[in-house]
């Protein structure tokens, strides 16, 4: 791959390693939750879905990462057409994900948590005749990913018995183990005390530098948009409005509206 | 450890308590003379493997079948059929054997894929159905077996209690075909169980777990689920039909009552329940503990009832009334379950605590 300028990587990158949904909409009953987003993500770029609350940001993640089908569009990886595909086999494409509400396996070590998530990315799936420890390389690769999270000392513990911000650490961590090529991030901030939220925010930076992974963010905080952010686009009733750098989005009229709610002229809080 | 999986009881008194138990049913035949000890031991061997089958099902993967007592029939049935129209050789027992258990196996990968894709109430209720239609087919293929009457059959030469290989006079004890067919079910139930001890403990096993824990999750790591869930299926029923093999072959029969029956499920269920879900050390447990006070609870209460009316105690002796056994089963059942809501093992091993 060629080294990129952070600031215009879709010139560079070759359009084999997009994301993108056309015309994505899924309906309710008569509810339109998702409506006819067409969007690109490319490698490199940092995109912050932002958008009231019901404005359709998970419902979007979950369509894109296959927990929902759409009623019409297409989801298209790596230019190949990845619509028809369950979720297991999009993760297993490489998209991965950290869900909002938090979504682990409850009763299992935080260690297990992480190593289910290791041993799926090296597609130890049917394997049965062997105990799980003499695999030293998943319990290796589980430990160093809880390193990353700050959780080693908590390994032994039950997911159940971890702090809201430990849960939501091991939930990126899951994600992490997947080695995605696609990393959607579902708030992963929520509910952190104020401590805690660096720790998820440098691993996202540190994601940032490879340059080769695309990472979408759903985000209500607007300075943690604001600072990690390449570009935003504003779902507002299910569709896309406002698509930019994060200056410029923030600034318009329609998000200072649709998202902020205030309308145009007033000054934001 | 290896030989355990790297799963070991994790507890002083139950590894004690283990110990105790597998000792006990290897030296039943020396122990403890007479046919009935030998059937009670027999039973538990055969049930700690059936149970333990059922474990992976319910313990690990938390789905609900009322199918493991058809599995668990075939295996009867199918040896039982191949002895009595092959005669009592050994073809007929591999015979008995390389029918029953493909067939278990393919019908629970039948079942498996067809209904392990939905929720799981429905993978119950399919199995419930299957399991019925099952029955009635069973008592009315009477031709081939035996009906309600089920197949009584004779065993190949090696097994039968007449072949006497150290007569009483020379030792003081006999070892017989019967001796031999006793360690054969236990030797093979024990390599069940510690296949299943396995398995649980695989990384197969682990994203059975999972599963358990939050099958959506599961998906979104990348499991397709519906095959873990399928496999596993598919190795309960095929160890299931293996108990049945064995329980054909001690028994010298096989019939509705004592290898079809939903009771016997019910049995299975508490078994596990008694034991520990989840555990499989819970299977040879609850086994244990269930299959003797079966047993032996109703001469215990004729002992104690009787004793109490020696002593004169009022009230006391018509309570103990051995005719009364059921209702004390049940009540130690129930308070078992109320006492130890996670099993024996669960217990006696405390908290989950650090692998």
């Amino acid at each position: 791959m060629t080294p990129l300028e952070t600031a215009k990587p879709q010139h560079v990158q070759p359009m084999s390693i997009t994301l993108e949904t056309q015309d994505l909409t899924i309906r309710f009953g008569g509810h339109v939750a998702v409506n006819r987003v067409s969007c690109t993500f490319r490698p490199g770029e940092l995109t912050a879905i932002v958008g009231p609350n019901g404005a359709g940001k998970t419902t979007y993640f979950n369509l894109i990462s296959g927990q929902l089908r759409p009623s019409d569009g297409r989801i298209l990886f790596e230019g190949k057409d990845i619509t028809p595909l369950t979720a297991p086999l999009r993760t297993r494409a490489g998209l991965g994900r950290a869900f909002q509400l938090t979504n682990l396996f409850p009763n299992l070590s935080v260690e297990e948590n992480v190593r289910l998530a290791v041993q799926a990315a090296h597609h130890v799936h049917y394997d049965m005749l062997r105990p799980w420890m003499i695999r030293r390389d998943l319990i290796e690769r589980a430990g160093a990913l809880l390193d990353k999270v700050a959780l080693r000392g908590r390994r032994t513990a039950a997911a159940s018995a971890l702090s809201h911000g430990d849960q939501r650490k091991l939930e990126v961590a899951l994600m992490m183990a997947l080695e995605p090529k696609v990393f959607m991030f579902d708030e992963p901030t929520a509910g952190m005390s104020i401590d805690e939220v660096p720790v998820v925010l440098n691993l996202i930076e540190q994601l940032k530098q490879d340059k080769s992974k695309i990472i979408l963010l759903v985000e209500h905080k607007m300075d943690v948009v604001r600072s990690l952010a390449d570009r935003i686009i504003v779902l507002h009733n299910g569709q896309l409005v406002a698509d930019g750098k994060p200056a410029d989005v923030i600034a318009s009229p329609i998000v200072q509206e649709a998202y902020l709610g205030v309308a145009p002229g007033r000054s934001a809080a | 450890m290896m030989i355990l999986s790297g799963d070991p009881p994790r507890s002083r008194a139950l590894t004690l308590l283990l110990i105790v138990i597998v000792a006990a049913l290897l030296a039943t035949p020396w122990l403890f003379p007479g046919a009935k000890a030998l059937n009670v031991a027999a039973k538990i061997c055969i049930f700690a493997a059936l149970v333990a089958s059922y474990d992976l099902l319910l313990g690990y993967t938390g789905s609900v079948s009322f199918a493991h007592t058809m599995f668990y029939g075939i295996g009867s049935y199918a040896v039982a059929i191949a002895l009595y129209s092959m005669g009592p050789n050994w073809a007929a027992v591999a015979t008995g054997i390389v029918v029953g258990l493909p067939l278990a196996m393919l019908l629970a990968l039948a079942i498996g894929l067809f209904s392990l894709r939905v929720e799981a109430i429905f993978f119950a209720m399919i199995t419930l159905a299957v399991a019925s239609a099952f029955m009635v087919l069973a008592s009315q293929l009477s031709w081939l077996t035996g009906g309600e009457d089920g197949r009584s059959f004779q065993l190949p030469e090696l097994l039968r209690p007449g072949t006497v290989f150290i007569s009483k006079k020379a030792f003081g004890f006999e070892v017989n075909g019967r001796t031999l067919t006793y360690y054969l079910v236990f030797a093979a139930s024990a390599a069940m169980i510690l296949l299943l001890l396995r398995v649980v403990n695989s990384p197969f096993g682990r994203v059975l777990q999972a599963i358990r824990e939050n099958r959506f999750r599961a998906e979104a790591l990348g499991y397709r689920t519906v095959f873990h869930l399928t496999y596993a299926n598919c190795i309960a029923a095929t160890v299931a039909a293996s108990a049945g093999v064995l329980n054909a072959l001690w028994l010298r029969y096989a019939g509705p009552d004592t290898s079809l029956s939903f009771s016997i499920m019910l049995d299975i269920l508490l078994m596990v329940v008694i034991g520990g879900m989840g555990t499989t050390y819970g299977a040879i447990v609850g086994a244990a503990i269930f299959i003797l006070a079966q047993n032996y609870l109703q001469a215990l209460m004729g002992t104690a009832s009787r004793a109490a009316a020696d002593a004169g105690l009022p009230l006391v002796p018509g309570l103990l009334h051995p005719d009364r056994w059921l209702l004390w089963l049940g009540l130690l059942f129930i308070a078992s379950v109320y006492f130890f809501p996670t099993g024996v093992v669960g217990r006696l091993r405390g908290k989950p605590s650090a692998k």
